[in-house]
């Protein structure tokens, strides 16, 4: 490829609130570049996988190539990488900017700019993306897109005026934004006769080919038959094929150059030899030094995942291991629990997280899981000096040995119209939360600033926000640090026994408020039994709060008319079914819904 | 070998609200030529029925009380016709207070009826209402005089307890009132919220013990459920107010005067042959072994009752272990209980080697006994059969398969 091929190339992502319209945008364009006929338009081309079809939003990270041809008579590259919006993926969006030279900015133009899309903007500026500003929504009554324009370069500071304006629901608009493309977004460097240097920025595992590679080309080229190896563990392969992304599949082609974005595949069998954000070389002529790679970003919040039928273990290990594949950011060690039996501590970014990586291995996999609460990593100093990350409550130890414990605690910024400002500082008050500041960015909305314990936040906060401000409150957060904390741990007994999965760490002050709501929550969920069963939740041995099982008195079928059994014994079934997916704690048997369900308390409404 | 016949008339005046069966209102016409059908149908099934003798026939629905006097005769002549019917055959009819009159009831008794069962469900006007009944207790009390001035000798009253608003006292009282009416048969059972009702609808679903309350709360037109104390009161009283009334338990919900079971009824739950006819009505042929029921589609039904073929669905070849779910799973809802030694009849094994360690553990738990003879649930198993029942399904996926 020459010098005047690779300036027809652009390698760009969307950036935007969750919400903005990024999916459907992205949907457009695919389909005006005329990868795909309108008829093979799914509804949101991009959101391939189940869980975020249904959700809504972009979980994982893909590029899609387009052609484009210009007004200039010019045919264009364009290669799309789509990146996640929500907070939690923030490191993820970090990887795909890697692999970009610019990014499209949408901006609904009846919300405005909102926490999310500063903190996505800010990641793209520091990555040294141009960055070209898109007002989406215009169709809407409420649209304001001057003043959004006007915000845009007051709050961001880039130019903004000659923004397209689009509707990417209707369609109108969409060739402004393939033209901005053009001619906003520069054309990437890089050398194609240097040796290959290509950033690692995705990777997907596939039973017949083994992992594909996804790669941003910064040097060199990269072709079928050529040997290459990664520079972090030096593992060496034969390149088998190597293509472009066509939407929702695999294109192969002769070689990627210098500035392409594409993948290969060399019959990688072993996962943990590319991981993202490594760099691929040439073996026999290798490049001078490593790209710089990615920042690494820490699990905040951890939980326990069991395999609901205990023979299962091998298959959640693996399953674990795919995921990690494409997801940095997930981190897993086994354990074992008492009541559980073998599984995992799992660590994740933040609870959104956890629940697509449980829904992915529930659906990907076919894995029916157990999830224990989930808690963030409390620091323990120890009263012999040493200091220990506790990521599993069980191993908090001994009150006697233990000097005191931190938590993590986070810089919150929730903006919000003036007219939830009440009810949103409630909220953070009733989470522990330091008020720090108010800042007013015009007459109708506001900057709440908090500290706020990671602890409060990573079960339902987002929820609760949206619910005290009708959906009009957004939430950012980064980690401040760890501060001291009287913390205790919380144990529930059930049928006078300590059931170790559902123990959880929480501040003294709010102990006995969550140990009867989780005692409340346990009562419903557990099914009744030919015995009382008692439910107690305790710390350090007293027992703070009860509820109690009533024994099961009346379990009948209906008459049975005209002789059709085939609804009783569905219905028997279904009992016996229900009863297998018990566990067995003791002599009570446990719905394993009910190890996650208890986290879902803190909102009563 | 010997045969039980059940007929289904679908129709009815309108549906109760808490009713899933399969019954809808029509016109005349719809039930000539409904009633066309059946004679199509018996026909047709007779030949294969050619070594059998009929010893029960019940028509159930809907409200068999509903279409006119006239439809009636032709029908049981025609099964008289086709089939060996035992001399002494327990012939039952379901019946409807407010559908029937003294006439109507002659002509019945007059074509062989011996047996009716009358829907009453409570003594309760205001409760009657609540469930979407057609009738009053004054049209009940009038239609049973009618039936025994008609000469009927054998009667059974259905009554449910748990109905929305009713208390243990109002429970007592339709108890009372209907002992004091000495009918032969008492079918006494718990109203079940069944999806897809407007019961299902107000009250929640079948399965959600909890969700009666707060779905009622939501209405406000009806009233809520009673409590689970109160319906576990109003069991109790059914047992005491019966029992001192002469009345024996033999099965979950059914107690009779001494020689007065319903011997069709026994029949389900002995797993004894049986051949439905009409729509959607099931059937178990081939002592024991295969499954079927006739279609629920109506003009289906209709177009094609002379061909049985045509109209059966998931028709089934029960396998042992499938047979042996049934038997018992059916024969616990007996208060006698299954009978060893026709468990070993029929598979060679006695039941306690089959089932010994659920046996074992229903017995610790007081919610089995056995004897020689029988395996039965004790009181409080009958209070919660469907916990004890559901044990005796085997673990293995399909076990009709």
């Amino acid at each position: 490829m020459d010098k005047k091929e690779q300036n027809r190339i652009r390698n760009f992502c969307i950036v935007a609130h969750i919400d903005h319209g990024k999916s459907t945008l992205a949907d457009r364009l695919i389909e005006r570049t005329g990868v795909l006929t309108s008829r093979e338009m799914k509804a949101q081309v991009l959101d391939n996988m189940e869980i975020e079809r249904e959700r809504g939003i972009t979980i994982k990270s893909q590029a899609v190539r387009m052609v484009y041809q210009a007004k200039n008579g010019e045919e264009y590259i364009y290669n799309m990488i789509d990146t996640p919006g929500h907070v939690d993926f923030g490191y993820e969006v970090s990887r795909s900017l890697a692999a970009c030279d610019g990014a499209i900015l949408v901006v609904d133009a009846t919300q405005g700019v909102e926490a999310q899309t500063l903190a996505n903007v800010y990641l793209a500026l520091d990555h040294d993306l141009d960055v070209v500003p898109v007002i989406n929504k215009i169709d809407l009554p409420s649209a304001r897109p001057q003043e959004v324009k006007d915000e845009i370069e007051d709050i961001i500071g880039i130019e903004a005026q000659d923004a397209p304006c689009i509707s990417a629901k209707l369609g109108t608009g969409i060739e402004d934004v393939l033209e901005a493309v053009a001619v906003h977004i520069p054309p990437p460097d890089g050398d194609p006769e240097e040796p290959l240097k290509a950033l690692i920025f995705d990777s997907v595992y596939d039973s017949y080919r083994g992992v594909i590679v996804f790669v941003r080309i910064r040097d060199g080229r990269i072709a079928p038959g050529m040997r290459v190896k990664s520079c972090a563990t030096q593992a060496a392969w034969e390149v088998v094929e190597t293509g472009t992304f066509g939407p929702g599949r695999f294109i192969p082609c002769e070689a990627l150059s210098a500035g392409e974005v594409g993948y290969f595949t060399a019959s990688i069998k072993n996962i943990q030899d590319t991981s993202v954000g490594d760099t691929i070389t040439e073996v026999a002529r290798p490049c001078a030094e490593a790209l710089p790679g990615y920042k690494k970003v820490m699990p905040m919040v951890y939980c326990g995942f069991y395999p609901a039928d205990t023979a299962r273990y091998p298959e959640l290990r693996d399953a674990l291991e795919k995921l990690k594949l494409n997801d940095a950011s997930l981190f897993y060690e086994p354990e074992t629990s008492q009541a559980l039996g073998f599984g995992f501590r799992c660590g994740f970014l933040g609870l959104l997280h956890l629940e697509v990586i449980q829904e992915r291995l529930e659906r990907e996999y076919d894995l029916d899981l157990v999830t224990t609460a989930p808690g963030v990593v409390y620091k323990v100093h120890k009263t012999d000096g040493t200091v220990f990350d506790l990521t599993n409550p069980s191993n908090l130890p001994d009150p006697s040995e233990i000097d005191y414990m931190e938590e993590p605690i986070v810089n919150g910024e929730i903006m919000v119209t003036t007219d939830y400002v009440g009810p949103i500082m409630q909220l953070c008050q009733e989470r522990r939360g330091k008020y720090l500041s108010t800042e007013y960015m015009e007459q109708t909305r506001a900057i709440l600033k908090y500290e706020l314990p990671l602890n409060e936040i990573i079960y339902d906060f987002f929820d609760a926000l949206k619910s005290r401000s009708r959906g009009y409150a957004s939430f950012d957060y980064e980690i401040k640090g760890y501060e001291t904390s009287e913390l205790v741990k919380l144990d529930i007994l059930i049928n006078k026994e300590t059931v170790d999965a559902l123990s959880f760490i929480v501040h003294k002050d709010g102990a006995y408020e969550r140990g009867k709501r989780m005692c409340e929550r346990l009562k419903e969920e557990i099914p009744r039994h030919l015995f009382e069963i008692p439910i107690q939740a305790a710390v350090g041995g007293k027992v703070i709060a009860r509820e109690t099982v009533k024994a099961m008195r009346k379990d009948v079928l209906a008459k049975c008319y005209g002789g059709d059994i085939s609804r009783k014994r569905k219905l028997l079934e279904k009992q016996k079914e229900g009863k297998k997916k018990m566990r067995q704690i003791g002599s009570v048997e446990i719905p394993q819904s009910a190890f996650l369900s208890v986290l879902k308390l803190d909102e009563g409404d | 070998m010997s045969l039980g016949v059940y007929v289904h008339i679908p129709f009815c005046v309108r549906k109760c609200l808490y009713c899933d069966f399969l019954s809808f209102p029509a016109e005349t016409s719809m039930m000539r030529t409904y009633f066309d059908a059946l004679l199509r149908e018996i026909r047709a099934v007779a030949p294969d029925l050619q070594h059998d003798t009929v010893d029960t026939v019940f028509l159930g629905g809907g409200t068999p009380s509903l279409p006119a006097a006239e439809f009636i005769p032709p029908l049981l002549s025609c099964i008289r016709t086709e089939l060996h019917i035992d001399p002494g055959a327990e012939i039952s009819m379901e019946c409807n207070p407010g559908t029937v009159t003294e006439e109507k009831l002659s002509l019945y008794h007059d074509a062989g009826i011996n047996r009716l069962s009358i829907g009453l469900q409570s003594a309760e006007d205001a409760e009657l209402a609540v469930l979407g009944r057609i009738h009053s207790l004054e049209d009940f009390l009038r239609t049973y005089a009618q039936a025994r001035t008609a000469g009927f000798d054998n009667i059974n009253i259905d009554l449910m307890r748990g109905i929305p608003g009713q208390t243990r006292a109002s429970f007592r009282r339709s108890l009372e009132q209907v002992c004091h009416l000495r009918p032969e048969h008492l079918s006494v059972y718990s109203l079940i919220i069944e999806d897809g009702t407007p019961f299902g609808d107000r009250y929640g679903t079948a399965q959600g013990r909890r969700a009666p309350e707060q779905g009622a709360a939501k209405q406000g037109t009806l009233p809520p459920l009673p409590s689970e104390e109160e319906e576990l009161a109003m069991s109790a009283d059914t047992e005491e107010v019966l029992a001192a009334a002469g009345y024996g338990r033999y099965e979950i919900s059914n107690y009779a005067r001494p020689g007065y079971a319903c011997q069709h009824n026994l029949r389900y739950w002995r797993r004894a042959d049986y051949i439905g006819f009409g729509l959607g009505a099931a059937s178990l042929l081939g002592n024991g072994t295969q499954r079927f029921h006739n279609t629920n589609v109506l003009p289906r039904y209709l177009a094609e009752a002379s061909d049985p073929s045509h109209i059966r669905e998931d028709n089934e070849t029960l396998s042992v272990r499938a047979r042996m779910e049934e038997t018992m799973f059916l024969g616990l809802r007996m208060t006698r209980g299954v009978s060893r030694t026709a468990f070993r009849a029929q598979f060679g094994v006695d039941l306690r080697e089959v089932y010994d360690a659920v046996i074992r553990q229903n017995e610790r738990d007081g919610l089995l006994t056995i004897t020689p003879e029988y395996l039965c649930l004790t009181p409080r198993g009958l209070d919660i059969s469907n916990y004890v029942m559901a044990q005796f399904l085997f673990d293995t996926e399909q076990a009709t398969a």
